[in-house]
């Protein structure tokens, strides 16, 4: 177990200009009656994925409101995170045998980390399903309880979910990314959104120059339509199914399509997946594989700004923030209705939805041919994230949780 | 300028979004879970839904009507959803009256499609409120210029648009407090009319400011001294 250092700190004020100082004031007012109250959050990794993301960007500012808060990893062996790999693809529906093995192993960790990890906090959020079953820990009853399942729960292996189920209804609330992500528990469920930083590195405002010179570094032609998708080489993700709709555009627009995903060297399936994409690319100059080192926020963000339309034509989806990361750089996104997507592409109003291969070129064409409505399409997009997907509505959301379970019923 | 003996009271309210148990794949069970669900619930996908949405200003109304457009597919059954106005509710159980009677009466015409499929299902949530004061108070025409410069949006729709539902009155807070505390009944009865449909929250507010501000210039000019005939 390793207690986090808290990450650099963006001052509160600094998002004044971007959400609005009333909406910064409002933050104030929620923390107000929190001050001093201690927070534990509890997750099984610190770096990479989206829940340490999201983390290390809401610590700082829930800790300038106030809060007395903490970051607690989970830490185990390679069976630990083995069994838990397995059980994570189980409960998104992945074919799994069940071995009473894994069982005894996910127990035997717990009990190691509860004995070091601090659960005396007033509020106690677990991230996933890796340190759920903590809470047998739980040390008063005056304390709250919350899980929070970043994944997709729709169609979850039942074995692992009865495993899992042994824990959940213990706690005071679940909370979940989508509704259709919930299960039937009898304890309140509430939905929060992930969200993005849009002062960080991956999404805030970049010089022009900067931009070009990433296109130029990648040899994409700035001057030409440019579609992009942004995601690991993953068979979920389908980047041959974005490779097809690319090419039915490409009979009656001259653009170019850039595939870009952090390295697939280290991911037997990644380096696969990336192979049958390089198969179905072959031949055509204007198709961009591009692997990125593991952390290249400020590429991602110059390749989306530059981008003339965002794909997102994933079979499963989790939440999907690379969704909201285009819109709030007002670019008109053409993505799968599956998971967390319909939630961020309101259909017509925000981006468009589509459901098949022909779909997606479909209505990647309609866009290219109507820039206005892209146009419109971007800008409410951006909108949308603003409202409802920063990492300052995150915050104001368990600011919320935390006042109504605490609050005298 | 008039000083109210009851000040203006800014609130903050803040929601968490409860998922509920009821869901819908069809139109038929749409009816069932807009007869059964909690009045959080119908206040959640109509007027919570139209804060968080605000900055659409054509085309959305409520979650109910989004759905039978892009899901279930039923152009005519959105029309009808959405021409609900919510500023006409002083009540959940009207609100909630008229939805069903417009599905009701849609599936009666209808009846082939009362059991069709949907892209995807509709999931029932319910609004869980969390209130509190902004630390900001109004007693005159100044001050309360102020304080709407200084709120939220969720601010700004909980006095606006939700009042009606606490005060039970075709009105807002704002507008109430206005007439009741300062005697400006006109004023009032203009802030009344902003269309919360066709602005945004931030041009709705714009709006607003602007026509305090010009009643405060109002009320400069006839306080400032007269010429002399002399």
């Amino acid at each position: 177990m390793s207690t986090l250092q808290v990450p650099s700190r963006i001052p509160l004020d600094d998002y004044s200009p971007v959400i609005g100082a009333g909406e910064v004031t409002e933050l104030r007012t929620l923390a107000k009656p929190l001050a001093g109250r201690s927070v534990v959050m509890i997750n099984s990794t610190a770096v990479g994925g989206g829940v340490a993301e999201i983390l290390n960007r809401l610590l700082p500012l829930a800790e300038e409101l106030g809060l007395n808060i903490r970051w607690e990893v989970m830490t185990g062996g390679e069976d630990f995170f083995e069994v838990t790999k397995s059980f994570h693809n189980a409960l998104h529906g992945a074919p799994y045998h069940s071995e009473p093995s894994h069982f005894e192993i996910y127990r035997a960790y717990t009990e190691k980390n509860a004995k070091r990890l601090p659960l005396d906090a007033e509020f106690a959020v677990i991230h996933d399903p890796q340190p759920a079953g903590l809470i047998g820990h739980r040390q008063s009853g005056k304390n709250h309880w919350i899980w929070r399942c970043h994944i997709d729960l729709s169609h979850p292996n039942a074995a692992v979910w009865n495993f899992l189920a042994n824990f959940v209804p213990r706690y005071d609330a679940a909370v979940f990314s989508s509704p259709e992500f919930a299960r039937q528990l009898p304890i309140p469920q509430y939905l929060f959104h992930p969200a993005i930083d849009p002062l960080s590195e991956k999404n805030r405002e970049l010089p022009p120059e900067f931009i070009l010179d990433v296109l130029a570094r990648y040899n994409i032609d700035h001057l030409r339509p440019i579609l992009t998708q942004i995601s690991r080489f993953d068979r979920l993700k389908d980047p041959v199914g974005v490779i097809r709709a690319y090419r039915i555009v490409r009979r009656y627009f001259d653009c170019q399509l850039v595939l870009a995903g952090g390295s697939a060297s280290d991911d037997p399936e990644g380096a696969a997946v990336l192979k049958e994409a390089q198969q179905a690319a072959a031949g055509d100059p204007d198709i961009k594989l591009l692997e990125l080192p593991a952390w290249a926020p400020l590429e991602v963000n110059a390749l989306q700004r530059a981008s003339t339309i965002v794909m997102q034509k994933s079979l499963r989806e989790g939440f999907g923030l690379t969704v909201s990361e285009a819109l709030w750089k007002k670019k008109p996104v053409v993505a799968s209705a599956v998971g967390g997507i319909p939630t961020q592409i309101i259909h017509k109003h925000t981006g468009l939805l589509s459901h098949s291969v022909e779909g997606t070129a479909y209505q990647i064409r309609f866009l290219l041919s109507h820039p206005e409505i892209a146009g419109r399409l971007g800008e409410q997009g951006h909108m949308h994230v603003k409202e409802n997907f920063l990492i300052t509505q995150n915050l104001k959301r368990y600011l919320t949780l935390f006042l109504k379970l605490s609050a005298p019923c | 300028m008039n000083a109210a003996e009851t000040p203006f009271e800014f609130f903050t309210v803040s929601y968490l979004t409860k998922i509920g148990n009821q869901s819908a794949g069809n139109l038929e069970e749409l009816l069932t879970g807009l007869e059964q669900c909690s009045d959080a619930s119908i206040f959640h996908h109509t007027f919570q839904t139209l804060s968080a949405h605000h900055f659409l200003t054509e085309g959305f109304s409520n979650d109910f009507a989004q759905w039978a457009l892009v899901d279930a597919n039923r152009d005519a059954l959105a029309e009808q959803f959405a021409a609900l106005d919510i500023r006409d509710y002083t009540s959940i159980a009207a609100l909630r009256e008229d939805l069903c009677r417009v599905l009701r009466d849609f599936i009666t015409e209808n009846p082939a499609f009362g059991q069709q499929e949907a892209l995807d299902r509709f999931y029932f949530c319910e609004s869980v409120e969390v209130t509190a004061p902004f630390s900001l108070t109004a007693t005159n025409l100044d001050q309360f210029r102020d304080g709407m410069g200084a709120i939220s949006h969720a601010s700004f729709h909980f006095h606006f648009v939700t009042s009606r539902l606490r005060l039970q009155l075709r009105t807002n807070d704002f507008s109430y407090w206005l007439a009741d505390s300062l005697g400006l009944t006109n004023l009032a009865e203009t802030i009344n009319r902003i269309d919360i449909y066709t602005n945004t929250l931030d041009s709705a507010r714009s709006k607003m400011l602007r026509l305090l501000d010009r009643e405060r210039r109002k009320h400069e000019h006839s306080a400032s001294p007269q010429p002399n005939p002399a």
